[in-house]
């Protein structure tokens, strides 16, 4: 890989880089149906170079890379002009586009799950990837699909070739995506948000396989993301969009170091990272992108815009050149300042310890919980135990906010849904405000469904699309048989911020960041003490989400809530939280106060985790080592024998004699307590700082 | 999975064992053999028709619980007892499944066949002429009643062989003509003019049905991100389409196929009694006018049992041909 | 927030349901917007239309004979013909529509009702409230309808029809009822039902409040469609003398007294067919516009 400092944004040009442009983009538009969600993008792309183009959903970066594949719906309208190898592909016959597609130009899409076609084998259909474009005998396609499968790290990759997508993981299946888009030595591949659907060490791995199928291509990349830290450390240039049009252009060290747009100022600003400790509020952006169908008059981030200025509004300004190879769309470009140092410098020592609250509202002990394993969809069959969760542990103080993190298949779904059905555990004792759920009497469940609350995930989802704002609020107060719930609706639309005369809408009406204020407003209808929140930003956009963050930590101040807060997202739970607990495979690896874990974590699960997380931050992505975990999550049915994690474990692997391994196979290691308020599920748990 | 095999069957068995004895009671509570005895010249003595009702189970004068423990031990052996004529009812229960058999299979050939071609197409080019014509020809042959049609068939037939072949080409009664001595030949061309016409009553709303099924299965798909990776690999449209959305699309298509055929059984009663085909249909509506309960029951008995091996095959065939489900 | 509170007071008790763009009125502003919608609910309107008021402006009721006149062609007389009994088809042909449209029409509300409890229930109990719901609606299936309607025909003579329209709903639910519990289940998952139970709501009244009204656009359609059915249903079994009993008369009745003499005397089947399956085809085209209506993918733009 050798990266391409310094070229210029312009589609045509002839300074610097290595080598002419193989893929040029010149004001390229798209509309549907009168509606422009492109408007007006152009770039450039030379060999072995990386694009990033950075958007929030509906700012058109999407529709931008299908429209440069040929792969949009008939029903848009595309002008401008795709030149690969300086051959022009809008309005090209769809003989010469099947010839280019999957061949010089390839693209690995963000759903891997439905990436695939089902009822083909995974090793076929990579090898239908190859016979399309080279006249090769299925054998020999075959085996050429094996060895890409190998490429791209798939372990058994001769047998893995015969097996269904149904039985790969999300990551393994974007790997064999990754396969297939390779197979022909293609000169571009278009990634679009290829690491969105996954977990953040798989993201990891994912994202390496990709610096490999580079490597060995030597193709140029875009990659197109809504997250700026997977964009730092893997792209050369940086493309921001916002309203269907770049707004900023540049060299990745120009877009976070040196930005001169506003929006990106904000994205920027907005962004929870898991390298800041001492809980400073983000800065959120105001309110929300614009429709497509309705941009407002000048510059459509005016609106939004803290440095908004009349001329702002009387004509969308053009991008312009602010320096050698750098351009943003805003008339005020020069005054411009990105927010601060990037990290607050607190060298040596973690910060002093809060003391922790008297009274507990939440106390989870050893709770287990098991599913049975099914198989088949026709032939329901039992075959196997999933041990969901197995032996969780942790309090919960009152005013305290307690993170409980983990990628997919952690149980930290289950481990909530236990403690919210309210039902005797399988085993272990969940004991919430005071009640062990093992001996609730009807009376008792309905006083604690009234002092827990719950907000969830997609807001869409968790409102009933069917009711009013109105009724939705008012429907705890009547069931907990509350009077005057007109005055209390208004009350708590008020709380969250939203405008108390919108209560007759419909929760569609609403922008995402809205509707999960109406979440969060319902669930505080009834004054709860204790209030589980199962990943209430993830579903929002950045700019969004620092609104949501900075309510929900305003608002525990304020009414003493306890939190009990769910999430994958290890930043956001820095932010949020006082303390964090760490979950793998249906156990605690790590628990304690945030910044102590954060700083400097014990477990080898919690500091591979945290090294995962990309910063948005060129220089320290660029200079990090990573640590990099091997392969999947083993399945819950399954589980390694002594410690959950020794099967991934890099210093299982690398660092520990055979007479040290053997404790590791032998025997589960509980939490033992490591510092003032941090503990560790590991026999070798050893602090070290990793972000 | 052969316990969940050996479990489901059971279920089976046991749902048909009740949909039969349930058919039994209500044919032996409402119909009346008595009555056919009523209008014969001359008419029977009482304790001659009491006879010949014992003889056949059909006495209402013996309690039902015992009539239908007669009946259930009958059928438990194999015997599904005799038909107001004194015939043995599998006997003739046999003959007609050969017939119904051979109608519907066709039928259900051509009308899915046809409308998984007719509804992929129109899928593929959604909201052209196509499928605007199709859209709208499904629609008016679906508001056409099976009595309606079958009548306006053998009209137009009527019409078309006056006015067009100017001979009788198209023959709307029964499978076959009674006493034809053209040989071998001559019998299969006449079979064929027979079949046209009840073939065509039954799959005209089969290819309606399967069309709109088959279009919103495959649009369904085409949408579907493989389709897209098909694409982006460089297939053509025409090979993205029919590799991988066709494919994809037809699995839940065959399943209704599989649960069509055993729904088809009984019910191609319709097209079997006007156009004179001695099939099952036209013996269950006989059997009912003729107070016939022996027969009403063994033919209910059949279709539960249809019903369900056709559920189970429906199940069977998503399996084969879906991996995800198959595991 | 800089509103008084007399005004906000205001805002939430009058002006709520003015401003609030209401489900229904979106639901029907797209249906009224698609022309086979315009066109199916117009001419439904005209069938009944037709059933109720035309029997007004006839010379002649369904049991009127006019005995100088048997098996006449169209005329000013009779504007339909007449029937081989003297009977006046136009007269005759209202009736049956009436009998069949109302026969209809009450089968598939009773149908979908009847789907929609049954199929809810089972779906968001499961359970054991599942298995014994799920293998009644299996026997049920497995029963066959036209015999057990067939058998019971004799009961449905002298003015008994209510009974041949509940029997007709009996064998019409259940595969509605299979796909209501299917949708059921998945809804039981989604988080504004868990949020309505884990803020202590009891399960009967989720299942009501929650559960059922969200499948709504489902059970319309169901409904308009079960009403096509229902009429196609009650066709064939009357054709063959097992449903509406003489001297009543329906579609089916007369179309199969029809379809003998129809070769000679054109008048006594067409329009009877034709009638039926313009209302058929009208009642099928408000069902599929409506599915459009609700579904709110035909109104989705690609990202």
């Amino acid at each position: 890989m050798s990266p391409v400092r310094g070229a210029a944004a312009r589609p045509v040009s002839g300074e610097g880089g290595v080598g002419a442009p193989v893929l040029e983009v010149s004001d390229l538009t798209v509309s549907f149906g009168g509606v422009r969600a492109v408007r007006g993008v152009s770039y450039s792309v030379r060999p072995g170079e990386v694009l990033g183009i950075v958007g929030e959903s509906g700012s058109g970066k999407s529709v931008t890379s299908a429209a440069v594949m040929g792969l949009l719906p008939p029903g848009a309208r595309v002008t401008g002009s795709v030149r690969l190898h300086g051959q022009e592909l809008i309005g090209a016959p769809d003989r010469r586009l099947n010839a280019v597609r999957g061949k010089s130009m390839s693209m690995v899409f963000q759903d891997p799950l439905s990436a695939l076609t089902p009822v083909y084998r995974v090793g076929d259909q990579i090898a239908e990837a190859v016979r399309v474009h080279q006249r090769v005998s299925r054998e020999s396609a075959l085996v050429k699909a094996v060895e890409l499968l190998d490429l791209v790290g798939i372990p058994h990759p001769s047998e893995r070739a015969l097996a269904f997508p149904h039985e790969f993981s999300g990551g393994m299946r974007q790997r064999v995506v990754i396969a297939m888009a390779i197979a022909n030595d293609p000169d571009v591949i278009i990634c679009d948000e290829p690491t969105t659907a996954l977990d953040v060490t798989i993201q990891a791995q994912v994202l390496e396989v990709l610096k490999r199928a580079q490597a060995k291509t030597g193709a140029a990349i875009i990659m197109i993301t809504h997250d700026l830290g997977v964009v730092a450390g893997f792209a050369d240039r940086v493309l921001v969009m916002y309203a269907g049009r770049p707004v900023e252009v540049g060299d990745v060290d120009d877009i976070y170091y040196r930005t001169r747009m506003p929006y990106t100022v904000g994205l920027l600003g907005s962004i929870p990272r898991v390298d800041r400790g001492a809980r400073q509020p983000l800065e959120p952006i105001e309110g929300n992108p614009p429709s497509p169908a309705a941009l407002p008059p000048g510059c459509p981030f005016a609106p939004r815009c803290p440095m908004r200025i009349d001329p702002c509004e009387a004509a969308e300004p053009p991008l312009a050149e602010v320096a050698g190879g750098h351009r943003a769309a805003c008339i005020r470009w020069e005054e411009v300042r990105p927010r601060g140092p990037a990290v607050p410098e607190d060298p040596g020592g973690l910060p002093p310890l809060r003391v922790r609250g008297e009274r507990t509202v939440l106390e989870v002990s050893n709770l287990v919980k098991e599913y049975p394993l099914l198989r088949g969809a026709v032939f329901k069959r039992r075959v196997g135990t999933v041990h969901a969760v197995a032996g969780v542990s942790f309090d919960l103080r009152q005013g305290e906010t307690l993170g409980l993190v983990g990628e997919s298949g952690s149980g930290k779904t289950t481990t909530l849904t236990q403690i919210l059905e309210l039902t005797a555990p399988q085993e272990g004792s969940v004991v919430v405000l005071g009640h062990d759920t093992a001996r609730l009497r009807r009376s008792e469940r309905t006083e604690i469904r009234r002092d827990m609350q719950v907000v969830f995930q997609d807001p869409l989802a968790a409102l009933d699309p069917r009711m009013t704002v109105h009724d939705i609020l008012a429907e705890p107060l009547r069931t907990h048989g509350r009077p005057g719930s007109a005055r209390r609706v208004r009350e708590l639309l008020a709380l969250v911020g939203l405008d108390p005369s919108h209560a007759a809408r419909y929760p569609q009406d609403f922008s995402g960041g809205q509707r999960q204020r109406i979440g969060i407003a319902r669930a505080l209808a009834l004054e709860p003490r204790l209030l589980v929140l199962d990943e209430p930003v993830s579903a929002l956009d950045v700019s969004i989400q620092a609104g949501v963050i900075n309510l929900l930590d305003a608002l525990r101040a304020r009414l003493g809530l306890s939190y009990l807060f769910v999430a994958h997202d290890l930043a956001v739970v820095r932010h949020i939280a006082d303390r964090v607990a760490v979950m793998y495979l249906g156990r605690i690896a790590e628990i304690g106060q945030v910044d102590a874990v954060y700083g400097a974590p014990a477990h080898p699960y919690t500091q591979a985790l945290l090294s995962a997380i990309p910063l948005p931050d060129p220089v320290r992505e660029r200079s990090r080592a990573r640590i990099l975990l091997e392969g999947d999550l083993p399945s819950p049915a399954h589980p390694p024998t002594g410690c959950r994690f020794r099967t991934r474990c890099p210093k299982f692997r690398a660092e520990l004699t055979d007479a040290e391994r053997e404790l590791c196979a032998g025997v589960e290691p509980e939490v033992r307590p490591l510092g003032a308020d941090q503990g560790a599920a590991c026999h070798y748990a050893d602090r070290r700082e990793v972000v | 999975m052969a316990g969940f095999l050996a479990r489901r069957l059971l279920n089976y068995a046991v749902l048909v064992v009740l949909a039969a004895s349930l058919a039994y009671l209500v044919a032996a509570t409402a119909l009346d053999p008595r009555s056919n005895y009523a209008d014969r010249t001359p008419k029977p003595p009482p304790a001659a028709v009491d006879a010949q009702l014992d003889a056949l189970n059909l006495n209402d004068r013996t309690p039902l619980l015992q009539r239908y423990a007669t009946w259930a031990g009958g059928v438990l052996r194999g015997d599904f007892g005799k038909t107001v004529a004194g015939a043995p009812v599998d006997e003739e229960l046999k003959r007609r499944m050969g017939v119904t058999f051979r109608l519907v299979i066709l039928g259900l050939l051509c009308g899915s066949l046809l409308g998984v071609f007719v509804g992929a197409l129109a899928a593929v080019r959604q909201y052209g002429w196509f499928d605007r014509l199709s859209a709208g020809l499904s629609f008016l042959v679906l508001a056409v009643p099976v009595v309606v049609l079958a009548n306006m068939l053998i009209l137009l037939a009527a019409w078309a062989n006056q006015n067009v072949f100017g001979r009788q080409l198209l023959l709307v009664s029964g499978e076959y003509s009674d006493g034809l001595a053209t040989g071998w030949w001559g019998q299969v061309v006449d079979r064929l003019q027979h079949l046209v016409l009840p073939t065509i009553s039954l799959s005209v709303g089969l290819i309606a049905v399967f069309s709109r099924y088959q279009r919103n299965m495959m649009l369904d798909v085409l949408g579907a991100d493989f389709v897209r990776t098909a694409r982006a690999k460089g297939l053509s449209r025409r090979r993205a389409l029919t590799r991988h959305a066709l494919r994809t699309a037809m699995i839940p298509v065959v399943t209704y196929f599989a649960f069509t055929f055993g729904a088809l059984l009984t019910g191609a009663t319709f097209t079997e009694k006007i156009f004179g085909w001695h099939g099952l249909g036209e013996q269950l509506i006989d059997s009912i006018f003729g107070n016939d309960v022996n027969t009403v029951a063994a033919i209910s008995l059949l279709a539960a049992v249809a019903v369900l091996l056709a559920a189970l095959a429906a199940d069977l065939l998503h399996a084969a041909l879906d991996p995800r489900v198959r595991a | 927030m800089t509103l008084s509170e007399e005004e906000l007071a205001e805002d939430l008790s009058t002006g709520a349901p003015v401003r609030a763009p209401s489900r229904a009125r979106t639901v029907a502003g797209r249906f009224f917007r698609s022309p086979q919608g315009v066109i199916g609910f117009a001419v439904l309107a005209l069938m009944f239309l037709l059933a109720f008021a035309g029997p007004l402006v006839s010379p002649w009721t369904y049991t009127d004979k006019d005995f100088t006149a048997f098996m006449r062609p169209p005329s000013s007389r009779h504007w339909f013909g007449t029937l081989q009994t003297g009977s006046d088809v136009f007269a005759v042909t209202l009736r049956g529509m009436q009998k069949s449209l109302v026969v209809g029409l009450l089968a598939a509300l009773v149908s979908t009702a009847l789907a929609a409890v049954v199929g809810a229930f089972a779906g968001y109990f499961l359970g054991w409230t599942d298995r014994v719901l799920s293998w009644v609606t299996d026997l049920l299936l497995v029963l066959p309808a036209f015999l057990v309607l067939a058998i019971l025909s004799p009961l449905f003579g002298s003015g008994q029809w209510p009974l041949f329209v509940v029997m007709l709903a009996l064998f019409l639910w259940m595969v509605t009822s299979k796909i209501v519990r299917g949708m059921a289940i998945s809804l039981r998952e989604r988080e504004f039902v868990q949020a309505a139970r884990y803020m202590g709501v009891p399960p009967v009244r989720i299942v009501f409040r929650h559960v059922i009204p969200n499948l709504s656009s489902l059970l319309i359609v169901d409904a308009t469609l079960n009403v096509s059915s229902a009429i196609l249903t009650e066709t064939s079994l009357s054709y063959f003398g097992f449903g509406i009993q003489p001297p009543d008369v329906s579609f089916g009745t007369l179309i199969a007294e029809g379809s003998m003499t129809a070769v000679y005397a054109p008048w006594t089947f067409w329009f009877v067919a034709g009638l039926l399956v313009i209302t058929v085809l009208a009642v099928n085209l408000v069902g599929d516009a409506l599915r459009d209506a609700f579904d709110p993918t035909s109104a989705r733009r690609p990202r």
